[in-house]
């Protein structure tokens, strides 16, 4: 079981500002909207990666853990 | 009673291997009545009596089946079910019979001809998983389907005490409509475009009960698994795609364009065969639907009818769309008004769909004009990329795979149109199925009327 990212596609409303908090897994396309590396979550990422999910306006964004 | 593979009611015709199965008894005009349906399928087994034990002999028979579904996701029936009736909570039943797929009209042709032996398959499923409620979302525009079905539902009311509780509800004709989670909306009384899932519908689905929500064609073949056992289900069909499975065949050129019922497996030569041949080689083959893939018209001789047989295409059986382009159609063209299509049916209620369904609509379009520029189909390439696996349901996958396809299998065309533009076939007019409007209602029905068997 490892920790992954998500993004509620329809939740989301292009914010940016996970991409900002978590540049190591999360850049933004052409729209703005999030575009997620979804490799585990591993040390330190995870709290910047929980941080990200917090500060989301609209909660589009998942730290799941999930099966590999 | 047991529930072994020995059929325990009596039955007017002995149960035959060979196709048709479904489409047997398809009458000229109207619906098959209950008693003409009685009088070719047999009752119904009755193995409620004893309710848990028969329920889960029901889903053992179907697994051993093999049945996947026929909606277009080709997911295994049997685990479906199983999944259902192990939930916690009182399931419910929805048939999706949405058919929001314009080139398709199997569902539809199935309800209006046949509804009995969709309803056999509901009562089924609803004893397999424990419940008695079952809800059919049809599509709004399937006006002879919704009549056909709502005339047998009053033939079967005065039927035995304990049948199921079915209910008919109209489902707006929107191509995401037919999109599992958008259907339980759709019925929970919400707008009929997909939600977010987690939770699935068979965890928490119509009313936060767990939801079985199955095609109508799979419904049919559950009635006839239950009759017949599923050694005979396998008797058709290769072993990863058992049994017969309805297509629906259009293109121009062909005499007997409609619905057929195939051995899943078979050539698709022996189909077009069936619908009175073909003149020349098809440009191109469209299979599995508008999101579906493109495949070259050259290999028309050499594919089979399965998954197993189509992935190394690319392509899929899908919902059973199987179109034929002629090679005096311009692909890119077609091509332009499929993508145009696509980006519409968006919910739009997620961005990378909603933007990115439409860029890739405008730089096709552009592209057919000649003035998208030299790097019109790398920009594809990478749109198709970028919108994959980022919707709430899979309606962006689709649109990419569709184009994909397109940009390997039309590659030259779409080269001539980005130099040159509009080609002489650009000016006719599209070969594709127009999409299902309640006004086109008495031409679908026509077409659907075409019945035919290919072993």
């Amino acid at each position: 079981m490892r920790q992954r990212l998500r993004v509620n596609p329809i939740a989301c409303e292009a914010h940016g500002i996970c991409a900002e908090l978590l540049p190591e897994r999360i850049s933004l396309d052409e729209w703005g909207y999030p575009v997620i590396d979804g490799q585990p979550l591993t040390g330190e990422l995870l709290a910047h990666a929980q941080r990200a999910a917090r500060a989301c306006p609209t909660f589009a964004l998942l730290v799941e853990l999930r099966r590999d | 009673m047991s529930f072994d593979d020995e059929p325990s009611s009596p039955r007017a015709t002995p149960p035959t291997a060979a196709l048709p199965r479904l489409l047997a008894g398809i009458p000229a005009h109207g619906a098959l009545s209950l008693r003409e349906h009685l009088a070719l399928h047999g009752e119904l087994p009755t193995f409620a009596a004893r309710r848990r034990h028969g329920a889960a002999e029901l889903i053992e028979r179907i697994e051993l089946a093999g049945l996947r579904g026929r909606g277009g996701g080709s997911f295994p029936t049997g685990a479906k079910l199983r999944a259902v009736a192990g939930a916690r909570g009182r399931p419910i039943v929805l048939v999706n019979g949405a058919e929001g797929e314009p080139a398709s009209f199997k569902d539809r042709a199935l309800l209006q001809s046949l509804p009995h032996l969709v309803l056999d398959g509901a009562e089924l499923a609803a004893r397999a998983v424990g419940t008695e409620e079952v809800v059919f979302g049809v599509c709004e525009t399937a006006t002879g389907a919704l009549r056909a079905l709502s005339d047998a539902l009053a033939e079967r009311a005065h039927r035995r005490r304990g049948a199921a509780r079915l209910r008919l509800t109209k489902v707006p004709n929107r191509y995401v409509a037919g999109q599992e989670s958008a259907l339980v909306s759709h019925v929970n009384g919400g707008p009929a475009v997909p939600t977010f899932t987690p939770p699935l519908p068979f965890e928490r689905g119509v009313r936060n009960r767990p939801t079985l929500v199955l095609n109508v064609e799979t419904l049919a073949h559950i009635a006839l698994i239950a009759r017949h056992g599923p050694r005979w289900f396998r008797e058709l069909g290769i072993a990863s795609q058992p049994g017969s499975s309805l297509v629906t065949l259009s293109g121009a050129g062909l005499a007997d364009p409609g619905v057929y019922e195939i051995e899943l497996g078979s050539p698709l030569s022996a189909l077009i065969d069936a619908a009175g041949g073909l003149a020349g080689s098809p440009r191109a083959l469209l299979l599995g639907g508008y999101a579906g893939a493109w495949v070259d018209g050259s290999l028309l001789g050499e594919v089979s009818l399965s998954n197993e047989q189509l992935a190394p295409y690319g392509a899929s059986l899908g919902a059973g769309v199987i179109l034929l382009l002629s090679a005096q159609a311009c692909p890119v063209a077609e091509l332009t008004r499929l993508t145009r299509w696509l980006a519409a049916q968006s919910a739009r209620q997620c961005g990378p769909c909603l933007f990115g369904l439409d860029a890739i609509a405008n730089t096709v379009e552009r592209l057919t004009m000649g003035t998208a520029g030299a790097d019109a189909q790398r920009r594809l390439t990478a749109l198709s990329a970028l919108v994959r696996g980022r919707g709430a349901c899979s309606h962006p996958d689709g649109a990419a795979r569709l184009l994909d396809s397109a940009l390997a299998v039309f590659a030259e065309e779409l080269e001539d149109h980005g130099r040159h533009g509009p080609c002489a076939g650009c000016e006719r007019s599209s070969e594709l199925p127009r999409p299902h409007s309640s006004s086109a209602g008495q031409s679908s029905e026509r077409r659907a009327r075409k019945l035919v068997s290919v072993r």
